[in-house]
């Protein structure tokens, strides 16, 4: 399965003003791999359905905050 | 002038939002499998599911429609005595 | 016709007081890549869209209209007892003086909405890349958003509003394979 979030190490120059974030990231949830959905994938409850925003699984891409989750170790496992 | 409706404060219970997001719940799936069936017209488990769960739902509205009028306007639901459709609460004030 | 339903989509809770932040959400109601832009894009394209997807394109349509109440129930909510004090500490002087309280179709920057956010360019491919982007683009400004706030009832909301629209790119991915599929050209010469 693809990950949905990638990272990259930006370049810091000697001179930027903030404090620089190592990692960069950006989003790449499921639509961009599953492809023409197939029949039969696994379901969520009806009430699961509604409180993650599908039906099924499959589509599903959580979106912790990218500010916490990007540390450097997060990054070096997905390059 | 009696545009004040204290009555209808009691339709904010427990009760009240537990049906509502059944019923949200199960048209959330009926919406899922819409768009999915718009692209997949010939998944015919997904039409069963569609249609079992299209029943089920409109079990619960009549459920719900009961105890707090209409859900759906120009006759598509029942009005009661005198005309409940314009009560409060709506939808952005519950 | 609509018939319309007296529910919201997916129930909108605000824990909080927060005029700054309906200032921003109002990017979703009347902004480049808001749900008004979003609903008005798909329902005028549908009528020069093959058969095959008017179907799905109307659909998505529809479910926007839903989204649109959901953003604006959120501003209302987040507004809805703010003084006219806190509405200018939110940055929301300007609205107020000339709106008060009630919702305006513009953007976080307060420029009103226009159909030039969206186009239907009458070629099938064309328009649905334009919503597959449409969708991505809705998706980020989620994003942000979200990165926006730490109300985590306002963040439980547009975290099902930001799966949607990865939900609608993928139905109008499917869209374009289906209309692009040479099993699609059934005239025969």
């Amino acid at each position: 399965m693809s990950t949905y979030r990638k990272y990259y190490r930006p370049f810091i120059g000697p001179f930027d003003p903030c404090s620089p974030i190592q990692w960069k990231s950006y989003e790449t949830p499921p639509q961009l791999y599953l492809g023409f959905q197939p029949y039969n994938l696994p379901q969520n409850s009806p009430k699961e359905a509604l409180r993650t925003g599908t039906l099924w699984p499959a589509l599903f891409a959580p979106y912790p905050d990218p500010y916490k989750v990007s540390t450097s170790e997060e990054g070096e496992e997905q390059n | 002038m009696t545009e004040k409706q204290p009555s209808k404060q009691n339709e904010t219970t427990q009760a009240y939002y537990t049906l509502l997001e059944q019923i949200q719940a199960l048209d959330f799936v009926l919406v899922e499998l819409t768009l999915y069936l718009g692209t997949h017209p010939e998944d015919s488990q997904a039409i069963q599911q569609f249609n079992t769960t299209s029943l089920q739902s409109n079990q619960l509205k009549q459920q719900y429609q009961q105890l707090y009028g209409p859900l759906y306007q120009f006759g598509a639901s029942p009005s009661g005595t005198p005309w409940n459709w314009k009560d409060a609460p709506w939808p952005w004030q519950v | 016709m609509w018939v319309y339903e007296k529910k919201l989509q997916y129930p909108v809770r605000v824990s909080k007081c927060d005029p700054m932040m309906a200032k921003y959400l109002i990017e979703q109601y009347g902004g480049a890549d808001g749900e008004l832009a979003a609903a008005l894009r798909y329902l005028n394209q549908r009528y020069t869209l093959p058969e095959k997807v008017i179907g799905l394109v109307n659909d998505i349509g529809t479910e926007e209209l839903s989204h649109l109440e959901m953003i604006a129930t959120m501003v209302y909510k987040l507004t809805k007892d703010a003084t006219a004090e806190q509405m200018k500490e939110a940055g929301l002087g300007a609205h107020y003086a000339s709106h008060d309280k009630a919702l305006y179709f513009n953007d976080a920057s307060g420029n009103p909405f226009s159909a030039t956010y969206f186009t239907a360019k009458g070629d099938p491919i064309a328009d649905l890349y334009e919503d597959i982007a449409a969708e991505e683009k809705a998706r980020a400004t989620y994003q942000w958003l979200i990165n926006m706030t730490d109300d985590t009832d306002l963040i439980d909301s547009l975290t099902f509003l930001r799966e949607r629209e990865i939900i609608h790119s993928q139905r109008f991915r499917e869209a374009v394979e289906i209309i692009k599929d040479d099993q699609s050209t059934k005239k025969v010469f």
